[in-house]
């Protein structure tokens, strides 16, 4: 009794068949699965899988067609609010509004998320990001990298217990990629945070999750420890099971 | 609703203004420009017109306070337009912030920016052009409440509008100032207008405002029921715009508008 109570509360997101139509297009069927504190899970699969469209639904901007997500124990259909003040994002195509300085916009979102101490967290996540030098530049002057770090310090501000990261490296160098890789990571493992991470870098998933969910048209087709995953499927890396996944995921749902 | 979330709509605005004069002058160049035409004309008006009536107070000070009604209307949709221009939306609303704090704070925003505006106008209409706002008595602060309600019941709807049809939609919204004025007898009795434009002037509580001005200055009595049932209408303008914004971002939410928005339509 006491394990299953530990484990209830070691659950940060609670997905349950979670599903998206769209007239008569399903971009999500029934969609199940958990992120525990401390756990980095990969959503992963080609184009149009919906990826995006899982976490549009959990980040509240999507209303699902039927099933339920939970947040630490709250329902974001009924508190949302309360959801999401844990929770935060980082996505590549939703960069932070370039009209505004760095410094101002995480004082913005800082406030939103209702931070304590914010300027001390706001010069914290510049210094760990390597952002001091940009404080007071507009984030539209900043390259893509440098505005990706800006939207991670931005989600990391209210140090969430959820965290989603959708394709959060793809315009850094692989030099950058890899710090940023390390510091969610130690984030993740230091914290109480579970990320919910989806990339179409197989190398980054293998080095970063601890287990993944492969979706395809809509549904989670596999499930598993990245690294354990291609040689349970007969594939010699994770690139070549999710190309087969992208191509003849029907051979992976007989086998 | 949470103050410090409603405090960090207001301060977006504010550091959009603070450091951008391309916002801060139109904030005062329209109204500047419409007290001093205004001003001139009716100048001209008093030397050219037989009866000696005085046209400043009637015509320059209700175009002062449309011009504030307008003031006060954009204030709330120029303020959403930010986050259309620089696609913020899905930023925003991925975050705890309730919509009663958004429209809070684009409310809020609104009544700063248009008290920006009836500050200058003010300044401009008294001190070049005579006009003597005691001439309105204590009926001048009802007047500026109906008005104020009904811009803001206004602004939101129009943002509600943009928010279903997307960033091109915001070319519907300029004009409607100019569409309602007609209706609102700005500047001339409802008794002017054919009846079915009168009828819908019966809507507006802008035309009681008007009508209610002219009232003063011709020393007819102001039937305080008729301006408190004008308040009232715009309140109930208000709630209806509250709930019509409110279904629009239920449909947005329903049809994935909000994460899709430069789409501007996914039906």
């Amino acid at each position: 009794m006491e394990n299953l109570r530990s484990m209830e509360t070691a659950i940060v997101l609670s997905v349950t068949g979670l599903r998206k139509q769209y007239g008569g297009v399903l971009a999500v069927d029934d969609v199940s699965f958990e992120v525990r504190r401390k756990e980095i899970v990969g959503l992963l699969g080609p184009n149009g899988a919906g990826k995006t469209t899982t976490i549009s639904m959990i980040l509240g901007v999507l209303e699902p067609t039927a099933g339920g997500i939970r947040i630490e124990g709250s329902d974001l259909a009924t508190n949302r609010s309360h959801a999401l003040e844990r929770t935060n994002f980082a996505a590549a195509y939703t960069p932070l509004p370039g009209n505004l300085t760095v410094a101002q916009n995480l004082r913005i979102f800082g406030l939103l998320y209702g931070v304590r101490n914010l300027a001390e967290r706001i010069d914290t996540l510049l210094r760990q990001f390597d952002l001091e030098g940009f404080r007071d530049v507009k984030c539209g002057a900043l390259s893509s990298g440098e505005q990706t770090r800006v939207s991670l310090a931005k989600a990391m501000l209210n140090a969430p217990n959820l965290l989603l990261l959708d394709e959060p490296t793809a315009s850094l160098d692989p030099a950058t990629a890899r710090d940023i890789r390390a510091r969610i990571r130690e984030f993740a493992a230091e914290g109480h945070t579970g990320v919910l991470w989806t990339s179409h870098n197989m190398y980054e998933v293998e080095e970063v999750c601890d287990r993944v969910l492969f979706l395809s048209h809509g549904k989670i087709l596999l499930a598993g420890d990245p690294r354990q995953l291609p040689s349970d499927y007969g594939k010699d890396n994770l690139e070549e099971l999710f190309i087969t996944v992208a191509r003849e995921p029907l051979t992976l749902e007989q086998a | 609703m949470t103050f410090h979330r409603i405090a960090a709509i207001v301060l977006r605005q504010y550091y959009l203004l603070r450091g951008s004069p391309a916002r801060v002058v139109p904030m005062f160049a329209w109204v500047a420009i419409d007290m001093v035409l205004w001003g001139f004309l009716t100048r001209y008006l008093n030397s050219v017109a037989a009866s000696g009536f005085n046209f400043v107070p009637a015509l320059l000070g209700a175009v002062l306070l449309w011009d504030f009604f307008i003031r006060v209307m954009q204030g709330v949709t120029t303020a959403f337009f930010e986050e259309v221009w620089s696609r913020n939306f899905l930023n925003f609303f991925a975050t705890p912030l309730a919509l009663p704090e958004y429209v809070a704070g684009l409310v809020l925003t609104s009544i700063a920016t248009s008290a920006l505006g009836l500050v200058a106008m003010l300044l401009l209409a008294t001190t070049i052009f005579g006009l003597n706002f005691l001439t309105y008595g204590v009926l001048l602060v009802p007047f500026l409440l109906v008005l104020f309600l009904f811009g803001i019941a206004l602004g939101v709807t129009a943002t509600a509008i943009v928010l279903r049809f997307g960033p091109a939609a915001e070319w519907f919204i300029w004009p409607i100032p100019a569409l309602i004025s007609p209706f609102a007898g700005v500047l001339y009795p409802l008794a002017t207008l054919p009846v079915w434009m009168q009828a819908v002037s019966r809507l507006l509580p802008p035309a009681y405002v008007f009508e209610s001005l002219r009232a003063i200055l011709a020393g007819r009595p102001v039937s305080i029921a008729v301006l408190a049932a004008s308040g009232a209408l715009a309140a109930v303008d208000i709630l209806l715009a509250g709930w019509f914004f409110a279904h629009i971002y239920r449909h947005a939410v329903r049809t994935g508008l909000i994460a899709r928005y430069s789409a501007e339509t996914l039906s």
